[in-house]
Protein backbone atom coordinates (compact mmCIF):
# COMPACT_ATOMS: atom_id res chain seq x y z
CA UNK A 1 0.00 0.00 0.00
CA UNK A 2 2.79 2.19 0.71
CA UNK A 3 4.84 1.37 -1.98
CA UNK A 4 1.67 2.03 -4.44
CA UNK A 5 1.38 5.86 -2.95
CA UNK A 6 5.17 6.32 -3.33
CA UNK A 7 4.86 4.87 -6.79
CA UNK A 8 1.56 7.23 -7.73
CA UNK A 9 3.05 10.65 -6.24
CA UNK A 10 6.30 10.01 -8.12
CA UNK A 11 4.58 9.59 -11.19
CA UNK A 12 2.70 12.82 -10.95
CA UNK A 13 5.95 14.93 -9.88
CA UNK A 14 7.67 13.96 -12.71
CA UNK A 15 4.47 14.47 -15.11
CA UNK A 16 4.26 17.84 -13.27
CA UNK A 17 8.25 18.21 -13.96
CA UNK A 18 8.39 17.28 -17.51
CA UNK A 19 5.30 18.84 -18.38
CA UNK A 20 6.70 22.44 -19.59
CA UNK A 21 9.26 20.93 -21.76
CA UNK A 22 6.35 18.96 -23.51
CA UNK A 23 3.97 22.15 -23.46
CA UNK A 24 6.72 24.02 -24.68
CA UNK A 25 7.88 21.53 -27.78
CA UNK A 26 3.92 21.33 -28.29
CA UNK A 27 3.23 25.22 -28.52
CA UNK A 28 6.61 25.39 -30.84
CA UNK A 29 4.67 23.23 -33.66
CA UNK A 30 1.56 25.24 -33.55
CA UNK A 31 0.17 28.41 -35.54
CA UNK A 32 0.34 32.20 -33.43
CA UNK A 33 -3.24 31.74 -32.99
CA UNK A 34 -3.52 28.13 -30.78
CA UNK A 35 -0.31 28.73 -28.63
CA UNK A 36 -2.34 29.56 -25.50
CA UNK A 37 -4.54 27.02 -25.95
CA UNK A 38 -3.12 24.27 -23.64
CA UNK A 39 -3.95 21.05 -26.17
CA UNK A 40 -0.88 18.54 -26.08
CA UNK A 41 -1.28 17.67 -29.36
CA UNK A 42 -1.47 20.65 -31.80
CA UNK A 43 -4.74 20.98 -33.69
CA UNK A 44 -2.78 22.29 -36.56
CA UNK A 45 0.55 21.02 -36.90
CA UNK A 46 3.21 23.54 -38.47
CA UNK A 47 6.74 23.77 -38.97
CA UNK A 48 6.16 27.90 -40.08
CA UNK A 49 7.78 28.22 -36.28
CA UNK A 50 11.05 26.92 -36.97
CA UNK A 51 11.43 28.23 -40.93
CA UNK A 52 10.36 31.90 -39.41
CA UNK A 53 13.29 31.50 -36.68
CA UNK A 54 16.04 30.86 -39.17
CA UNK A 55 15.24 33.25 -41.36
CA UNK A 56 14.41 36.21 -38.89
CA UNK A 57 17.12 35.34 -36.75
CA UNK A 58 20.85 34.66 -37.59
CA UNK A 59 20.10 31.11 -35.78
CA UNK A 60 23.05 29.06 -37.26
CA UNK A 61 25.27 31.87 -36.35
CA UNK A 62 24.33 31.91 -33.05
CA UNK A 63 24.59 28.31 -33.15
CA UNK A 64 28.49 28.37 -34.57
CA UNK A 65 29.22 31.11 -32.05
CA UNK A 66 27.96 29.53 -28.74
CA UNK A 67 29.52 25.89 -30.16
CA UNK A 68 33.11 27.99 -30.42
CA UNK A 69 32.87 29.31 -26.67
CA UNK A 70 31.96 26.22 -24.90
CA UNK A 71 34.33 24.17 -26.40
CA UNK A 72 37.09 26.74 -26.23
CA UNK A 73 35.60 27.11 -22.49
CA UNK A 74 35.54 23.30 -21.54
CA UNK A 75 38.34 22.20 -23.24
CA UNK A 76 41.14 24.82 -22.04
CA UNK A 77 39.42 24.64 -18.51
CA UNK A 78 39.95 21.11 -18.01
CA UNK A 79 43.56 20.89 -19.00
CA UNK A 80 44.39 24.25 -17.22
CA UNK A 81 42.23 23.22 -14.01
CA UNK A 82 43.78 19.21 -14.00
CA UNK A 83 47.52 20.65 -14.37
CA UNK A 84 47.14 22.59 -11.49
CA UNK A 85 45.12 19.89 -9.47
CA UNK A 86 47.97 17.34 -10.07
CA UNK A 87 49.94 20.46 -8.93
CA UNK A 88 48.38 20.47 -5.77
CA UNK A 89 47.96 16.68 -5.39
CA UNK A 90 51.21 15.62 -6.37
CA UNK A 91 53.94 17.37 -5.17
CA UNK A 92 54.80 18.80 -1.97
CA UNK A 93 55.85 22.28 -1.30
CA UNK A 94 56.31 25.41 1.03
CA UNK A 95 53.11 27.17 1.32
CA UNK A 96 51.06 24.28 -0.47
CA UNK A 97 48.18 24.61 1.92
CA UNK A 98 48.28 28.57 2.45
CA UNK A 99 47.85 28.34 -1.49
CA UNK A 100 44.98 26.35 -1.59
CA UNK A 101 43.10 27.49 1.30
CA UNK A 102 43.38 30.69 -0.87
CA UNK A 103 42.19 28.97 -3.71
CA UNK A 104 39.10 27.49 -2.26
CA UNK A 105 38.60 30.92 -0.43
CA UNK A 106 37.71 32.62 -4.22
CA UNK A 107 34.89 30.22 -4.50
CA UNK A 108 33.53 32.25 -1.90
CA UNK A 109 33.68 36.03 -3.79
CA UNK A 110 30.76 36.72 -5.80
CA UNK A 111 30.97 37.31 -9.33
CA UNK A 112 30.15 40.96 -9.06
CA UNK A 113 33.03 42.24 -7.29
CA UNK A 114 35.61 40.95 -10.16
CA UNK A 115 33.14 41.62 -12.79
CA UNK A 116 33.71 45.53 -13.58
CA UNK A 117 37.53 45.32 -13.13
CA UNK A 118 37.40 42.06 -15.39
CA UNK A 119 35.34 43.79 -18.30
CA UNK A 120 38.11 46.73 -18.04
CA UNK A 121 41.34 44.69 -18.48
CA UNK A 122 39.02 43.29 -21.60
CA UNK A 123 38.01 46.95 -22.86
CA UNK A 124 42.00 48.08 -22.47
CA UNK A 125 42.69 45.04 -24.65
CA UNK A 126 39.97 45.83 -27.11
CA UNK A 127 38.34 42.41 -26.71
CA UNK A 128 34.83 43.89 -26.21
CA UNK A 129 32.52 42.64 -28.31
CA UNK A 130 34.70 39.52 -29.65
CA UNK A 131 33.95 36.41 -28.58
CA UNK A 132 37.40 36.02 -26.80
CA UNK A 133 36.18 37.43 -23.20
CA UNK A 134 33.69 34.77 -22.94
CA UNK A 135 36.01 31.70 -22.42
CA UNK A 136 40.10 32.94 -22.34
CA UNK A 137 40.05 33.44 -18.57
CA UNK A 138 39.18 29.31 -18.71
CA UNK A 139 42.85 29.34 -19.64
CA UNK A 140 43.86 29.85 -15.78
CA UNK A 141 42.10 27.05 -14.49
CA UNK A 142 38.92 27.39 -12.32
CA UNK A 143 39.06 26.64 -8.78
CA UNK A 144 36.10 24.45 -8.47
CA UNK A 145 37.14 22.14 -11.31
CA UNK A 146 40.52 22.12 -9.70
CA UNK A 147 39.45 21.47 -6.45
CA UNK A 148 36.97 18.36 -7.90
CA UNK A 149 39.95 17.26 -9.76
CA UNK A 150 42.43 17.41 -7.08
CA UNK A 151 39.88 15.20 -4.78
CA UNK A 152 40.16 12.63 -7.69
CA UNK A 153 44.02 12.81 -7.85
CA UNK A 154 44.40 11.99 -4.35
CA UNK A 155 42.38 9.21 -3.98
CA UNK A 156 44.86 7.56 -6.79
CA UNK A 157 47.55 5.06 -6.05
CA UNK A 158 50.95 6.35 -5.94
CA UNK A 159 52.72 3.47 -6.84
CA UNK A 160 52.13 3.91 -10.72
CA UNK A 161 53.86 7.58 -10.64
CA UNK A 162 56.76 6.30 -8.79
CA UNK A 163 57.51 3.60 -11.27
CA UNK A 164 57.35 5.70 -13.92
CA UNK A 165 59.54 8.05 -12.07
CA UNK A 166 62.12 5.32 -11.56
CA UNK A 167 61.72 4.61 -15.47
CA UNK A 168 63.03 7.52 -16.32
CA UNK A 169 59.66 9.97 -17.23
CA UNK A 170 60.01 13.36 -15.81
CA UNK A 171 56.80 15.07 -14.59
CA UNK A 172 55.29 16.33 -17.56
CA UNK A 173 55.09 12.85 -18.91
CA UNK A 174 53.92 11.54 -15.73
CA UNK A 175 51.17 13.88 -15.33
CA UNK A 176 49.93 13.91 -19.46
CA UNK A 177 50.86 10.00 -19.79
CA UNK A 178 49.64 8.55 -16.73
CA UNK A 179 47.73 10.96 -14.35
CA UNK A 180 45.30 12.65 -16.83
CA UNK A 181 44.18 9.16 -18.32
CA UNK A 182 43.33 7.56 -14.39
CA UNK A 183 41.80 10.64 -13.97
CA UNK A 184 39.26 10.41 -17.00
CA UNK A 185 35.84 9.88 -14.84
CA UNK A 186 36.39 13.29 -12.99
CA UNK A 187 37.96 15.23 -16.51
CA UNK A 188 34.37 14.35 -18.27
CA UNK A 189 32.89 15.70 -14.82
CA UNK A 190 34.54 18.99 -15.39
CA UNK A 191 33.85 19.23 -19.29
CA UNK A 192 30.26 18.59 -18.98
CA UNK A 193 30.03 20.58 -15.95
CA UNK A 194 31.53 23.63 -18.24
CA UNK A 195 30.11 22.84 -21.29
CA UNK A 196 26.96 23.14 -19.75
CA UNK A 197 27.92 26.57 -17.89
CA UNK A 198 29.27 28.05 -20.92
CA UNK A 199 26.24 27.23 -22.98
CA UNK A 200 23.45 28.98 -20.77
CA UNK A 201 25.23 32.02 -19.60
CA UNK A 202 23.48 34.78 -20.26
CA UNK A 203 25.60 37.59 -17.85
CA UNK A 204 28.69 37.24 -19.66
CA UNK A 205 27.36 37.73 -23.06
CA UNK A 206 25.31 40.55 -22.18
CA UNK A 207 28.37 42.23 -20.52
CA UNK A 208 30.46 41.79 -23.54
CA UNK A 209 28.63 41.16 -27.00
CA UNK A 210 27.43 44.30 -28.79
CA UNK A 211 26.55 42.76 -32.51
CA UNK A 212 23.80 40.75 -32.94
CA UNK A 213 26.28 38.77 -35.25
CA UNK A 214 28.69 38.11 -32.44
CA UNK A 215 25.65 36.70 -29.88
CA UNK A 216 25.51 33.71 -28.45
CA UNK A 217 22.15 31.48 -28.34
CA UNK A 218 21.34 32.76 -24.88
CA UNK A 219 21.99 36.06 -25.66
CA UNK A 220 20.02 35.72 -29.29
CA UNK A 221 16.91 34.28 -27.36
CA UNK A 222 17.25 37.26 -24.73
CA UNK A 223 16.98 39.31 -27.73
CA UNK A 224 14.66 37.89 -30.04
CA UNK A 225 12.30 38.12 -26.47
CA UNK A 226 12.59 41.72 -26.19
CA UNK A 227 11.91 41.54 -30.27
CA UNK A 228 8.69 39.82 -30.96
CA UNK A 229 7.66 39.17 -27.04
CA UNK A 230 7.77 42.74 -25.60
CA UNK A 231 8.49 44.62 -28.61
CA UNK A 232 5.06 45.53 -29.59
CA UNK A 233 4.61 42.04 -31.54
CA UNK A 234 3.78 39.79 -29.26
CA UNK A 235 5.10 36.57 -31.64
CA UNK A 236 5.24 34.49 -28.47
CA UNK A 237 5.46 31.60 -30.94
CA UNK A 238 8.91 32.44 -32.31
CA UNK A 239 10.32 33.33 -28.92
CA UNK A 240 8.96 29.40 -27.72
CA UNK A 241 10.21 28.10 -30.68
CA UNK A 242 13.47 29.80 -30.24
CA UNK A 243 13.92 28.77 -26.73
CA UNK A 244 13.27 25.24 -27.41
CA UNK A 245 16.06 25.86 -30.22
CA UNK A 246 18.22 26.75 -27.26
CA UNK A 247 17.03 23.37 -25.02
CA UNK A 248 17.57 21.05 -27.06
CA UNK A 249 21.31 20.44 -27.14
CA UNK A 250 21.17 20.38 -23.33
CA UNK A 251 18.95 17.83 -23.32
CA UNK A 252 20.71 15.80 -25.55
CA UNK A 253 23.75 16.67 -23.40
CA UNK A 254 22.45 15.46 -20.33
CA UNK A 255 21.40 11.80 -22.09
CA UNK A 256 24.90 11.32 -23.43
CA UNK A 257 26.46 12.06 -19.92
CA UNK A 258 23.82 11.12 -17.27
CA UNK A 259 26.05 9.28 -15.38
CA UNK A 260 28.69 11.27 -15.05
CA UNK A 261 26.15 14.00 -14.28
CA UNK A 262 24.66 12.29 -11.67
CA UNK A 263 27.71 10.97 -9.89
CA UNK A 264 29.61 14.59 -10.55
CA UNK A 265 26.56 16.26 -8.58
CA UNK A 266 26.49 13.69 -6.02
CA UNK A 267 29.71 13.66 -5.22
CA UNK A 268 30.69 16.96 -5.40
CA UNK A 269 27.83 19.12 -4.92
CA UNK A 270 28.47 21.42 -7.64
CA UNK A 271 25.39 23.18 -8.51
CA UNK B 1 63.82 8.81 -2.81
CA UNK B 2 61.89 12.08 -3.41
CA UNK B 3 62.21 15.03 -1.23
CA UNK B 4 64.91 13.95 0.95
CA UNK B 5 67.97 15.90 -0.29
CA UNK B 6 68.12 19.79 -0.87
CA UNK B 7 68.13 19.72 -4.85
CA UNK B 8 65.48 17.20 -4.81
CA UNK B 9 63.29 19.37 -2.56
CA UNK B 10 63.99 22.55 -4.66
CA UNK B 11 63.41 20.42 -7.61
CA UNK B 12 60.11 19.56 -6.48
CA UNK B 13 58.89 22.89 -5.69
CA UNK B 14 60.11 24.13 -8.79
CA UNK B 15 58.18 21.30 -10.81
CA UNK B 16 54.71 22.07 -8.52
CA UNK B 17 54.76 25.81 -9.25
CA UNK B 18 55.20 25.24 -12.71
CA UNK B 19 52.17 22.89 -12.66
CA UNK B 20 50.19 25.99 -10.40
CA UNK B 21 51.24 28.73 -12.55
CA UNK B 22 48.34 29.18 -14.77
CA UNK B 23 46.16 29.43 -11.97
CA UNK B 24 48.27 32.00 -9.71
CA UNK B 25 48.24 34.46 -13.37
CA UNK B 26 44.90 34.19 -13.53
CA UNK B 27 44.38 34.89 -9.17
CA UNK B 28 46.40 38.01 -9.92
CA UNK B 29 45.16 38.96 -12.93
CA UNK B 30 41.24 38.30 -12.23
CA UNK B 31 41.04 37.74 -8.62
CA UNK B 32 43.33 40.04 -6.70
CA UNK B 33 43.75 42.63 -8.87
CA UNK B 34 40.35 43.09 -9.76
CA UNK B 35 38.85 42.89 -5.90
CA UNK B 36 41.79 45.43 -5.23
CA UNK B 37 40.78 47.76 -8.10
CA UNK B 38 36.99 47.35 -7.67
CA UNK B 39 37.97 48.43 -3.79
CA UNK B 40 39.46 51.59 -5.08
CA UNK B 41 36.81 52.50 -7.61
CA UNK B 42 34.21 52.23 -5.13
CA UNK B 43 35.76 55.53 -3.85
CA UNK B 44 35.80 57.42 -7.43
CA UNK B 45 33.15 58.04 -10.05
CA UNK B 46 34.31 56.39 -13.08
CA UNK B 47 32.36 56.35 -16.53
CA UNK B 48 35.20 53.98 -18.31
CA UNK B 49 35.85 57.38 -20.51
CA UNK B 50 37.05 59.94 -18.36
CA UNK B 51 39.43 59.34 -15.31
CA UNK B 52 38.68 57.73 -12.21
CA UNK B 53 38.21 61.13 -9.90
CA UNK B 54 38.05 60.30 -6.44
CA UNK B 55 35.11 60.94 -4.03
CA UNK B 56 35.76 59.37 -0.84
CA UNK B 57 32.77 57.22 0.87
CA UNK B 58 30.00 59.88 -1.39
CA UNK B 59 29.09 56.03 -3.42
CA UNK B 60 28.31 54.23 -0.01
CA UNK B 61 26.31 57.59 1.31
CA UNK B 62 24.34 57.44 -1.60
CA UNK B 63 23.35 54.25 -1.62
CA UNK B 64 21.65 54.54 1.52
CA UNK B 65 19.73 57.50 0.03
CA UNK B 66 19.16 55.85 -3.47
CA UNK B 67 15.28 54.65 -2.99
CA UNK B 68 15.83 52.31 -6.05
CA UNK B 69 19.19 50.35 -4.78
CA UNK B 70 17.04 49.67 -0.90
CA UNK B 71 14.27 48.48 -3.20
CA UNK B 72 16.78 45.81 -4.75
CA UNK B 73 18.37 45.68 -1.53
CA UNK B 74 14.90 44.56 0.18
CA UNK B 75 13.59 42.28 -3.14
CA UNK B 76 16.20 40.17 -3.14
CA UNK B 77 16.10 39.45 0.70
CA UNK B 78 12.58 38.78 0.24
CA UNK B 79 12.82 36.45 -2.26
CA UNK B 80 15.78 34.73 -0.95
CA UNK B 81 13.66 34.65 2.24
CA UNK B 82 10.95 32.80 0.41
CA UNK B 83 12.67 30.91 -2.38
CA UNK B 84 15.85 29.14 -0.30
CA UNK B 85 13.13 27.09 2.50
CA UNK B 86 10.79 26.24 -0.11
CA UNK B 87 13.59 25.05 -2.29
CA UNK B 88 14.85 23.03 0.73
CA UNK B 89 11.66 21.60 1.45
CA UNK B 90 10.93 20.54 -1.85
CA UNK B 91 14.05 18.97 -2.68
CA UNK B 92 14.58 16.89 0.51
CA UNK B 93 10.91 15.60 0.05
CA UNK B 94 10.97 14.56 -3.43
CA UNK B 95 14.31 12.84 -2.32
CA UNK B 96 12.57 11.30 0.68
CA UNK B 97 9.65 9.92 -2.43
CA UNK B 98 13.29 8.41 -4.52
CA UNK B 99 14.56 6.87 -1.35
CA UNK B 100 11.03 5.37 -0.23
CA UNK B 101 10.74 4.08 -3.90
CA UNK B 102 14.25 2.05 -3.83
CA UNK B 103 14.16 0.74 -7.35
CA UNK B 104 14.05 1.72 -10.49
CA UNK B 105 13.75 5.74 -9.82
CA UNK B 106 16.04 6.06 -12.80
CA UNK B 107 13.32 7.45 -14.51
CA UNK B 108 12.09 9.65 -12.36
CA UNK B 109 15.09 11.26 -10.88
CA UNK B 110 15.75 12.27 -14.83
CA UNK B 111 12.46 13.56 -15.04
CA UNK B 112 13.39 15.84 -12.07
CA UNK B 113 16.82 16.63 -13.01
CA UNK B 114 16.23 17.44 -16.85
CA UNK B 115 14.96 20.79 -15.88
CA UNK B 116 18.16 22.23 -14.36
CA UNK B 117 19.33 21.69 -18.10
CA UNK B 118 17.01 24.07 -19.28
CA UNK B 119 19.39 27.74 -20.40
CA UNK B 120 18.25 30.45 -17.55
CA UNK B 121 16.82 32.44 -20.19
CA UNK B 122 14.42 29.89 -21.39
CA UNK B 123 13.21 29.36 -18.14
CA UNK B 124 12.43 32.65 -17.42
CA UNK B 125 10.57 32.84 -20.85
CA UNK B 126 8.75 29.54 -19.62
CA UNK B 127 8.01 32.03 -16.43
CA UNK B 128 6.28 34.43 -18.54
CA UNK B 129 4.22 31.67 -20.72
CA UNK B 130 3.49 29.14 -17.99
CA UNK B 131 2.12 32.41 -15.51
CA UNK B 132 0.50 34.53 -18.00
CA UNK B 133 -2.41 35.86 -15.78
CA UNK B 134 -4.35 35.40 -18.38
CA UNK B 135 -4.00 32.57 -20.28
CA UNK B 136 -0.87 30.70 -18.76
CA UNK B 137 -1.24 27.18 -17.93
CA UNK B 138 -0.63 27.58 -14.10
CA UNK B 139 -4.10 29.77 -14.28
CA UNK B 140 -5.43 27.33 -16.48
CA UNK B 141 -5.03 24.90 -14.53
CA UNK B 142 -6.20 26.56 -11.14
CA UNK B 143 -9.06 27.24 -13.54
CA UNK B 144 -10.38 23.95 -13.43
CA UNK B 145 -10.67 24.03 -9.30
CA UNK B 146 -12.49 27.29 -9.54
CA UNK B 147 -9.57 29.56 -8.56
CA UNK B 148 -8.90 32.76 -9.65
CA UNK B 149 -5.16 32.82 -10.49
CA UNK B 150 -3.39 36.37 -9.83
CA UNK B 151 -1.54 38.17 -12.61
CA UNK B 152 1.71 36.52 -11.68
CA UNK B 153 3.71 38.21 -14.21
CA UNK B 154 2.44 41.61 -13.75
CA UNK B 155 1.04 42.10 -9.83
CA UNK B 156 3.99 43.21 -7.75
CA UNK B 157 2.36 41.31 -5.35
CA UNK B 158 2.98 37.77 -7.24
CA UNK B 159 5.48 38.92 -9.39
CA UNK B 160 8.52 37.24 -6.57
CA UNK B 161 6.22 34.11 -5.28
CA UNK B 162 6.04 33.52 -8.87
CA UNK B 163 9.95 33.51 -9.57
CA UNK B 164 9.99 31.60 -6.50
CA UNK B 165 7.76 28.76 -7.91
CA UNK B 166 9.86 28.75 -11.39
CA UNK B 167 12.70 28.44 -9.39
CA UNK B 168 11.06 25.03 -7.96
CA UNK B 169 11.23 23.40 -11.65
CA UNK B 170 15.02 23.19 -10.97
CA UNK B 171 15.80 21.96 -7.73
CA UNK B 172 17.07 18.65 -9.56
CA UNK B 173 20.53 19.26 -8.30
CA UNK B 174 19.48 19.15 -4.57
CA UNK B 175 17.69 16.44 -5.01
CA UNK B 176 20.57 14.10 -6.44
CA UNK B 177 22.80 15.86 -3.52
CA UNK B 178 20.33 14.93 -1.30
CA UNK B 179 19.31 11.21 -2.21
CA UNK B 180 23.06 10.61 -1.89
CA UNK B 181 22.86 11.88 1.72
CA UNK B 182 19.78 9.65 2.80
CA UNK B 183 21.37 6.77 0.76
CA UNK B 184 24.80 7.19 3.31
CA UNK B 185 22.74 6.52 6.64
CA UNK B 186 23.59 3.38 8.10
CA UNK B 187 20.51 0.91 8.00
CA UNK B 188 20.92 -0.43 11.71
CA UNK B 189 19.09 2.88 12.44
CA UNK B 190 16.46 2.14 10.95
CA UNK B 191 16.18 -1.37 12.13
CA UNK B 192 16.47 -0.57 15.71
CA UNK B 193 14.01 2.44 15.65
CA UNK B 194 11.46 0.33 13.78
CA UNK B 195 11.53 -2.09 16.65
CA UNK B 196 11.26 0.21 19.08
CA UNK B 197 7.95 1.27 16.71
CA UNK B 198 8.81 4.72 15.49
CA UNK B 199 6.84 5.49 13.02
CA UNK B 200 7.58 6.74 9.30
CA UNK B 201 7.41 10.60 10.62
CA UNK B 202 9.26 9.80 13.59
CA UNK B 203 12.31 8.09 12.38
CA UNK B 204 12.33 10.92 9.78
CA UNK B 205 12.48 13.70 12.10
CA UNK B 206 14.21 12.09 14.45
CA UNK B 207 16.89 9.98 12.45
CA UNK B 208 16.83 11.05 8.97
CA UNK B 209 16.74 14.41 8.72
CA UNK B 210 19.38 15.00 11.69
CA UNK B 211 21.93 12.21 9.73
CA UNK B 212 21.74 14.47 6.49
CA UNK B 213 21.67 17.44 8.53
CA UNK B 214 25.48 18.69 7.21
CA UNK B 215 24.34 18.05 3.48
CA UNK B 216 20.51 20.44 4.49
CA UNK B 217 23.12 22.99 5.71
CA UNK B 218 25.84 22.97 2.93
CA UNK B 219 22.80 23.27 0.29
CA UNK B 220 21.20 25.99 2.82
CA UNK B 221 24.47 28.29 2.36
CA UNK B 222 25.25 27.77 -1.31
CA UNK B 223 21.15 28.55 -1.77
CA UNK B 224 21.35 31.45 -0.15
CA UNK B 225 24.35 33.04 -1.81
CA UNK B 226 23.04 31.92 -5.22
CA UNK B 227 19.62 33.52 -4.16
CA UNK B 228 20.89 36.59 -3.17
CA UNK B 229 22.79 36.89 -6.77
CA UNK B 230 19.88 35.93 -8.30
CA UNK B 231 19.59 37.38 -11.81
CA UNK B 232 19.29 35.59 -15.26
CA UNK B 233 15.50 34.62 -14.88
CA UNK B 234 14.75 37.84 -13.62
CA UNK B 235 16.47 39.81 -15.69
CA UNK B 236 15.19 37.89 -18.43
CA UNK B 237 11.11 37.65 -17.72
CA UNK B 238 10.96 41.34 -16.72
CA UNK B 239 13.72 43.86 -18.06
CA UNK B 240 14.35 44.55 -21.73
CA UNK B 241 17.93 44.45 -22.68
CA UNK B 242 18.82 47.23 -25.51
CA UNK B 243 16.15 49.28 -27.42
CA UNK B 244 12.93 47.68 -25.75
CA UNK B 245 12.90 48.92 -22.36
CA UNK B 246 10.17 47.59 -20.27
CA UNK B 247 10.76 46.51 -16.80
CA UNK B 248 9.28 45.23 -13.31
CA UNK B 249 10.72 46.93 -9.98
CA UNK B 250 8.90 44.04 -7.98
CA UNK B 251 11.51 41.82 -9.89
CA UNK B 252 14.69 44.51 -9.40
CA UNK B 253 17.04 42.80 -7.46
CA UNK B 254 20.54 43.59 -6.35
CA UNK B 255 22.90 42.19 -9.28
CA UNK B 256 20.34 43.33 -11.43
CA UNK B 257 20.68 46.91 -10.71
CA UNK B 258 24.35 47.13 -10.01
CA UNK B 259 24.18 45.12 -13.54
CA UNK B 260 22.44 48.68 -14.90
CA UNK B 261 24.37 50.86 -12.81
CA UNK B 262 27.45 49.67 -14.28
CA UNK B 263 26.73 48.85 -17.96
CA UNK B 264 23.69 50.82 -18.94
CA UNK B 265 24.38 54.23 -16.74
CA UNK B 266 28.02 53.45 -16.85
CA UNK B 267 27.93 54.05 -12.69
CA UNK B 268 31.52 51.95 -12.61
CA UNK B 269 32.46 53.80 -9.15
CA UNK B 270 29.23 53.23 -8.14
CA UNK B 271 28.23 49.89 -9.26
CA UNK B 272 31.58 48.81 -7.53
CA UNK B 273 30.13 50.01 -4.12
CA UNK B 274 27.06 48.09 -4.67
CA UNK B 275 29.48 44.95 -4.92
CA UNK B 276 31.63 45.60 -2.39
CA UNK B 277 28.02 45.54 -0.04
CA UNK B 278 26.76 42.81 -1.44
CA UNK B 279 30.67 41.12 -0.63
CA UNK B 280 30.51 41.98 3.03
CA UNK B 281 26.34 40.88 3.07
CA UNK B 282 26.92 37.66 1.89
CA UNK B 283 29.88 36.78 4.50
CA UNK B 284 27.99 37.95 7.23
CA UNK B 285 24.71 36.03 6.28
CA UNK B 286 27.31 33.34 5.89
CA UNK B 287 29.16 33.58 9.09
CA UNK B 288 25.61 33.74 10.83
CA UNK B 289 24.54 30.83 9.54
CA UNK B 290 27.40 29.29 10.21
CA UNK B 291 27.55 29.85 14.20
CA UNK B 292 23.40 29.67 14.01
CA UNK B 293 23.96 25.94 12.82
CA UNK B 294 26.90 24.79 14.08
CA UNK B 295 24.93 23.69 17.05
CA UNK B 296 22.26 21.81 15.25
CA UNK B 297 24.01 20.34 12.81
CA UNK B 298 25.52 16.28 13.42
CA UNK B 299 28.85 15.43 12.20
CA UNK B 300 30.24 12.36 12.47
CA UNK B 301 33.04 11.69 14.44
CA UNK B 302 32.97 15.25 15.96
CA UNK B 303 33.42 15.14 19.89
CA UNK B 304 30.56 16.47 21.44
Amino acid sequence: MKRILVWAALTLLSVAFVYPFVWLLSASFKPRGEVFDHKLIPETFTLDNYVKVWQEAPMALWMANTAFVTVMAAVTVTISSAMVAWGFAYFRFPGRNVLFGVLLATMMLPGAVTMIPTFLIWNSLGMVGTLTPLWAQNLFGSAFYIFLLRQFFLSLPRDPFEAARIDGAGNWTIFWRIALPLCRPAIVVTWLFEFQAAWTDLMRPLVYLRDSSTFTVPRGLKSLLDAYGFGGEWHWEIVMTASVIATVPMVVLFFLGQKHFVRGIATTGGK
Amino acid sequence: MRGLTRSGRRAETRAALLFISPWIAGFLIFTFWPVVYSGYLSLTDYDVINDPAFVGLDNYRQMFEDPKAGLAFRNTLIFAAMSVPTQLVVSLGLALLLNAAARATGFFRTAFFLPKMTPPVAVGILLLMLFNGQNGLINTVLGLFGIQGPAWTTDPDWVKPGLVLMHLWTVGASVIIILAALRAVPQELYDSAMVDGAGWWRRTLRITVPMISPTLFFLFIVDSINALQSFTEAYTAFFGAGNTTYSNDAALFYVIYLFQQAFQFLHMGYASAMAWLLFVVIMIITAVQVLLTRRYVYYEGERP
